[in-house]
């Protein structure tokens, strides 16, 4: 029934600079992804006890995309017990094997009070796959728990991804939610947090770079809705070649978050003339006694760093590369440590010496 | 032996002629120090000569023992063996010293066997804090340890031909006298040749200048001594402002 969908339209603030008016869902027919999961004895459930995770961080769709993974998942479901810390990192890896797909992963966290547990998320696909994946990360941390989540797009380059993470924040608890995006035609991630507990917190951090003709699109939201909350999003990327790249987030601070601290960045490095981007920060903050800031700027290399390494004998493709991966390298520095790390910067030099 | 000879150059910044024909020769070993108020073109001098973008050269010549420097990028002079320590060192996120100094000296197809125990023995020659070599390049460093850091890139990468522009604004005394010590140190023991742009004489204290010129309105209206010097903190610029008119 895809074909009858009404689909979203750039009309929509949240679409806007979007590619969503190039989709054309009856290209795709459902089907299902290959998918692994490592790591995750202990807390990867299934059947009915994994059925029954779905949708306890969403219980409002936020798009049609959202709705239809909900109508249709696959769902891998992690449940970390009160006072728990799984020690290994769960390492799931999603593999797009063929073309004219649409496919919906769910993957649900449900960390019980003062648990603690690492998840890496990997999606991949050849660069002939034109399929679309449609993923929904749902991510709940009780009282006191602490979870990571590190999501690595490695799609090919005809791939497309509409993707939605939802973590809700209880008391003191700490969600860290992590974005490596490197692959995809068109990739976009809405990324949402709600802090709902007193003194929860939240990072939200990305990487991502776009060459070629592709575009990655985020749109966050920090919603604070209880006091003492704290949270603190670094978004950071570069654009090549005729690549785009759009970033719109919203800092929310309900009437209930006095002495909240929110902070926002997002820096594009734009690494052609070609290349695009777009960045919108934007403040809705409803009391007082709250700490808030917010940062964007998109732009070339800076003139002066590079002359400066090239007034000390660096040539200039290594000048480059060592700006960009000194830009890189604040948000390099707060992923969790994994073997994947120097897979990315091996993609990321590849992308930076390529021509397209 | 090397040679920095620079022939009636003529720079441009924003169609604004700045430097009206310098000519001078550096030979190795020899400390020139070039003088001038503000605005008389000093900096422009040693922009043009490593090859900043937005300084234009529309005349003259600059050569390094006899290759044209003005015909190379900017990483290839100072491949050829020129240093630019710079007024105000550029902060560089992210990327460390010691990786910088190991790409420049890959570019020059040297390599230092122990590059890490040579950076700590220059830090701890000019009180360096070897700590900073492992930050990310002159970001939230002071003043003085951005200029002790550029002094330690030109004694780890031994440069034919220095030019130092004002290493002496913006420092204590202390790092002052450290980084003007390893300066004249590194002419005496690897003959290194040094351009020395600044407004004031007490660099002179450390750095023995050979010869002086005073730089005023883009010309270099008096050459001399280090007699030059104390005659210029006895009595000024004022008369050669003039003069260049």
């Amino acid at each position: 029934m895809t074909t009858a969908l009404a689909l979203p339209s750039t009309e929509e603030e949240i679409w806007r600079y979007s590619r969503i008016n190039e989709l054309d869902m009856s290209k795709f027919a459902s089907g299902k992804l290959t998918t692994t999961v490592e790591g995750g004895e202990g807390v990867h459930v299934s059947g009915a006890a994994a059925t029954a995770l779905v949708g306890a961080c969403m219980q409002v769709q936020p798009d049609v995309f959202a709705q239809l993974n909900t109508d249709t998942p696959d769902v891998i479901a992690l449940q970390i017990g009160k006072n728990k810390v799984h020690t290994q990192t769960v390492v799931i890896t999603h593999s797009v094997d063929k073309s004219g797909v649409v496919a919906y992963p769910r993957l649900v966290i449900d960390a019980a009070e003062n648990s603690e547990i690492v998840v890496v998320e990997r999606f991949t696909s050849a660069d002939n796959v034109h399929s679309l994946v449609v993923p929904v990360v749902e991510v709940h941390a009780a009282q006191s728990a602490r979870v990571t989540y590190l999501a690595i797009n490695e799609l090919g380059k005809n791939a497309w991804q509409i993707g939605h993470q939802v973590a809700v924040g209880e008391r003191d608890s700490n969600v860290r939610l992590f974005t490596v995006a490197l692959g995809g035609d068109y990739a976009r991630m809405r990324a949402e947090v709600r802090l709902v507990g007193q003194g929860a917190s939240a990072q939200q951090t990305a990487l991502y770079f776009a060459d070629g003709t592709q575009m990655h699109d985020f749109r966050t939201l920090q919603s604070h809705e209880a006091p003492r909350t704290h949270s603190d999003l670094l978004f950071k990327g570069a654009v090549k070649d005729t690549s785009k790249s759009v970033y719109t987030g919203l800092i929310k601070i309900t009437e209930n978050g006095t002495k909240t601290e929110a902070f926002q960045t997002n820096r594009t490095l734009t690494l052609s003339r070609g290349a695009w981007a777009e960045s919108v920060p934007n403040l809705e903050i409803e009391t007082n006694d709250v700490k808030c800031s917010h940062a964007s700027t998109v732009g070339p290399i800076d003139d002066d760093q590079r002359f400066y390494l090239e007034s000390r004998g660096v040539p200039p493709e290594i000048a480059e590369r060592l700006v960009v991966f000194g830009f890189f390298d604040e948000v390099i520095d707060r992923l969790p440590q994994s073997e994947f790390l120097a897979g990315i910067r091996d993609k990321v030099i590849a992308k930076l010496g390529g021509t397209k | 032996m090397s040679k920095l000879e620079i022939r009636d150059l003529q720079v441009t910044v924003g169609g604004t002629q700045i430097l009206n024909g310098i000519t001078l020769t550096i030979n190795s070993g020899e400390v020139h120090a070039v003088m001038g108020p503000n605005g008389a073109g000093k900096s422009t001098l040693s922009a043009a000569i490593m090859g900043k973008p937005g300084y234009e050269v529309v005349g003259g010549s600059v050569k390094l023992d006899g290759q044209d420097v003005l015909a190379m990028p900017t990483w290839q002079r100072a491949v050829a063996g020129l240093h630019l320590v710079m007024q105000y060192p550029t902060e560089v996120p992210g990327v460390k010293l010691s990786e910088v100094l190991s790409e420049a000296l890959v570019a020059r197809h040297a390599t230092l066997p122990n590059l890490n125990k040579t950076i700590n023995e220059e830090a701890a020659r000019i009180s360096f804090d070897s700590e900073l070599v492992n930050r990310a390049v002159n970001v939230d460093f002071s003043g003085g340890e951005k200029k002790r850091n550029e002094t330690l890139q030109l004694a780890v990468l031994k440069p034919k031909i220095a030019i130092l522009d004002e290493l002496d604004s913006g420092l204590d005394i202390d790092a002052l006298r450290d980084c003007a010590k390893r300066v004249e140190d590194a002419t005496n023991e690897t003959g290194m040749g040094a351009l020395v742009i600044t407004h004031y004489s007490r660099l002179f204290e450390e750095l023995k200048p050979d010869f002086v010129h005073i730089l005023a309105k883009g010309r270099i209206v008096k050459s001399g001594g280090p007699e030059l010097a104390d005659e210029l903190e006895r009595d000024g610029y004022a008369a050669y402002a003039v003069t260049a008119e």
